[in-house]
């Protein structure tokens, strides 16, 4: 895809511990167009959200162990000096993170750090950068953003603090935002808040945005197309609606199983995955989810590629011939 | 008529602010009925005083005011030696399973402790039942020796589920269970409460903010806001026809899943935040952010109505549940 903004190519993450190589991220591709939102779904470790700070560069582990290319516009930021990083990141990538409270400083106030990024990369004096975050904080919904200015994180409420948190990313238009798990940490009424403010602020900017969430109703919600990650790289990918009515991968059937549906009469039992997930120290030969799934057979045990089996723009990582999924699929989910 | 297990009434909780005169209304008379062999679900969102209620209902908070009886006797006056046969009757299961297993203990030794409090079994009867109890709760009595930290989460859940069976307990109010685990550890979960519940006839009161794995479990719900009921009835009617207007924008902020195109209602973006519990709104708590309010709600705190079926609701505006 030529008209790619974002480009990530067999991203690789390794960490060197004691008691051996964890493979994090393990062969990581993915692509991100102008203009679109992409979710990355998975369980925790799967590697979702140590493959974007992989892409931000901002895994510092002297034992980390990075390859693949990311293209950003065609350019390499695997590659890029550090000086030069840093102004991508902030001004044409910007990450917000689960956790606002951590994410923020506690001793300086919201309008300090909201100005300091501003002025990390755009030329404004004090006072210019000031009435550009009061702007920005009546932009994300937060009242009376004249005096809220001066406030300290603490004095906000969680939902608050995230609406703090995307008026920072967006503070110097970026063109791509990842969100890492956006939403997890607020209740459900504060959620559907902060899931209009993202789409309203989609809809305004334009901006492309990489979602990393493990919430199936917030990534359907937002997103157009669903990355679904396993033990370090992605199984399957294609439009929401592909993936969720006509998923490919046993490993999304036993995903999808293991939710309570809310809008469906209740089922007596849930299809839960047998199991846990592999050990990233010494994964298993061949698929990383054949030790796992009820459906393996002997071509198992060389690891599948990432491949269009199905239609030219669905992914899928599975040896299973296409033509008889449908009725394993029925027998694992029912 | 099915038997009654346990039932609470105008249960209060305050807890007062230190160094000043302000008390948190955590839970601000709720009355509940739980019969023998259901489930009841508690939801609500943070700080609505579902954790506090679990905790009175089986004294690990001392009420401000209320009873709860079990079995017909009023547990809230009795001392501890007098709630010690009650205690074997009644367990919990924590949300955390990092935070609720003592790191230095090993499982054999956690899962023991309840006989040896008890001071129920033999010791080499306790390490017979120990054994069983791991098996079953999906674990390999192999693991006695090990240490909470050489499981995974949804493994150390197992550990707190086999530590509530020990006693045969007729009630388990399990809070928040589920939410720290992945979805495919937390179906396992789940589903091997509910096996447990069929083997040992056993009553549940289940604490979650997932409303998913809530409408999942539960025989009957109870949604609470700010340290009220607003709302409880059987599962599927509440879930699909909604009488209390919090319930409603409760329901409707769940993002369906792009395929469950019958989930899919209009989302109702409720304004504003939750008021603090040290100050709650007068008349009904809700009425500050509620789409319906009017005058009277305001003023005058609705009660819960029969509104039939086992339905019951706080609000002036009751919305039309007949649609079912």
């Amino acid at each position: 895809m030529p008209d790619a903004l974002l480009e990530v190519r067999d991203l690789s993450v390794s960490f060197r511990t004691e008691n051996g190589v964890v493979r994090a991220v393990d062969g990581l591709s993915l692509s991100l167009a102008l203009g679109e939102v992409v979710g990355i779904v998975g369980e925790s470790g799967s590697g979702k959200t140590v493959s974007m700070m992989a892409v931000m560069r901002l895994i510092r582990d002297p034992n980390a162990v990075i390859e693949g290319e990311v293209l950003l516009r065609g350019r390499d930021l695997m590659r890029l000096p550090q000086n030069e990083m840093r102004l991508v990141r902030g001004g044409e990538i910007a990450m917000i993170f689960q956790d606002p409270m951590t994410a923020l400083t506690p001793v300086y106030t919201v309008g300090w750090q909201i100005a300091e990024q501003l002025r990390a990369h755009e030329a404004l004096s004090r006072k210019q950068a000031r009435a550009r975050v009061v702007e920005l904080l009546a932009e994300v919904g937060i009242s009376n953003p004249g005096r809220r200015v001066d406030d300290y994180p603490h004095q906000f409420s969680g939902g608050m603090r995230q609406r703090v948190m995307i008026a920072m990313a967006l503070s110097c238009n970026p063109s791509i935002l990842i969100a890492d798990e956006p939403t997890t940490a607020l209740d459900v009424t504060i959620q559907a808040q902060i899931l209009e403010l993202m789409k309203r602020l989609q809809r305004d900017y334009g901006s492309s945005i990489i979602l990393i969430t493990h919430d199936m109703g917030v990534v359907s919600d937002l997103a157009e197309r669903v990355a679904v990650m396993y033990a370090g790289s992605v199984v399957e990918e294609g439009s929401k609606s592909a993936v969720f009515r006509d998923p490919q991968h046993p490993y999304t059937w036993g995903l999808l199983g293991s939710i309570p549906r809310v809008g469906r009469p209740r089922v007596r039992r849930l299809a839960a995955i047998p199991g846990t997930p592999p050990s990233l120290l010494s994964p298993p030969e061949g698929c990383r989810f054949g030790p796992r799934c009820p459906h393996r057979f002997d071509r198992c045990s060389i690891r599948p590629e990432l491949a269009p089996r199905v239609s030219a723009d669905r992914l899928d990582a599975c040896h299973l011939d296409p033509a008889i999924r449908p009725s394993l699929r029925q027998r694992s989910v029912a | 008529m099915s038997e009654m297990l346990l039932e609470a009434r105008d249960l209060v909780k305050h807890f007062p602010v230190r160094r000043s005169k302000d008390v948190v209304h955590a839970v601000d008379g709720v009355s509940l009925d739980v019969q023998r062999g259901e489930t009841l679900g508690i939801v609500g969102e943070s700080g609505c005083g579902k954790s506090t209620l679990g905790r009175l209902l089986v004294r690990l908070h001392e009420p401000t005011s209320g009873t709860v009886r079990f079995r017909g006797d009023d547990i809230t006056k009795l001392s501890r030696r007098e709630l010690r046969p009650f205690r074997r009757e009644m367990q919990m299961i924590f949300q955390d399973p990092y935070a609720s297993l003592n790191p230095r203990k090993r499982v054999g030794q956690i899962v023991a402790d309840p006989f040896h409090i008890h001071r129920t079994a033999s010791r080499e009867e306790t390490r017979r039942r120990v054994q069983d109890l791991l098996e079953v709760v999906g674990l390999s009595p192999d693991h006695v020796n090990r240490y909470p930290h050489e499981f995974s989460g949804g493994q150390r859940q197992r550990i707190g589920v086999a530590r509530a069976l020990a006693l045969s307990p007729q009630l388990i109010v399990a809070d928040e269970p589920v939410s720290a685990l992945d979805v495919s550890i937390q179906a396992q979960v789940i589903n091997l409460l509910d096996d447990l519940q069929d083997d040992f006839q056993l009553t549940y009161v289940f604490i979650a903010h997932d409303l998913g794995v809530v409408h999942h479990v539960s025989d009957r719900i109870a949604v609470m806001y700010l340290g009220v009921v607003v709302e409880i009835g059987p599962s599927d009617p509440l879930f699909l026809h909604p009488i209390h207007p919090y319930t409603e924008a409760l329901l409707s902020a769940i993002p369906p899943i792009e395929a469950d195109d019958e989930a899919r209602r209009e989302r109702i973006v409720l304004e504003g935040e939750v008021p603090s519990p040290i100050d709650p709104p007068p008349g009904c708590r809700f009425h500050p952010r509620c789409p319906y309010a009017t005058e009277i709600c305001r003023v005058e705190q609705p009660l819960l109505a029969d509104h039939g079926g086992g339905r019951f609701a706080a609000c002036h505006h009751p919305l039309d549940a007949k649609g079912a």
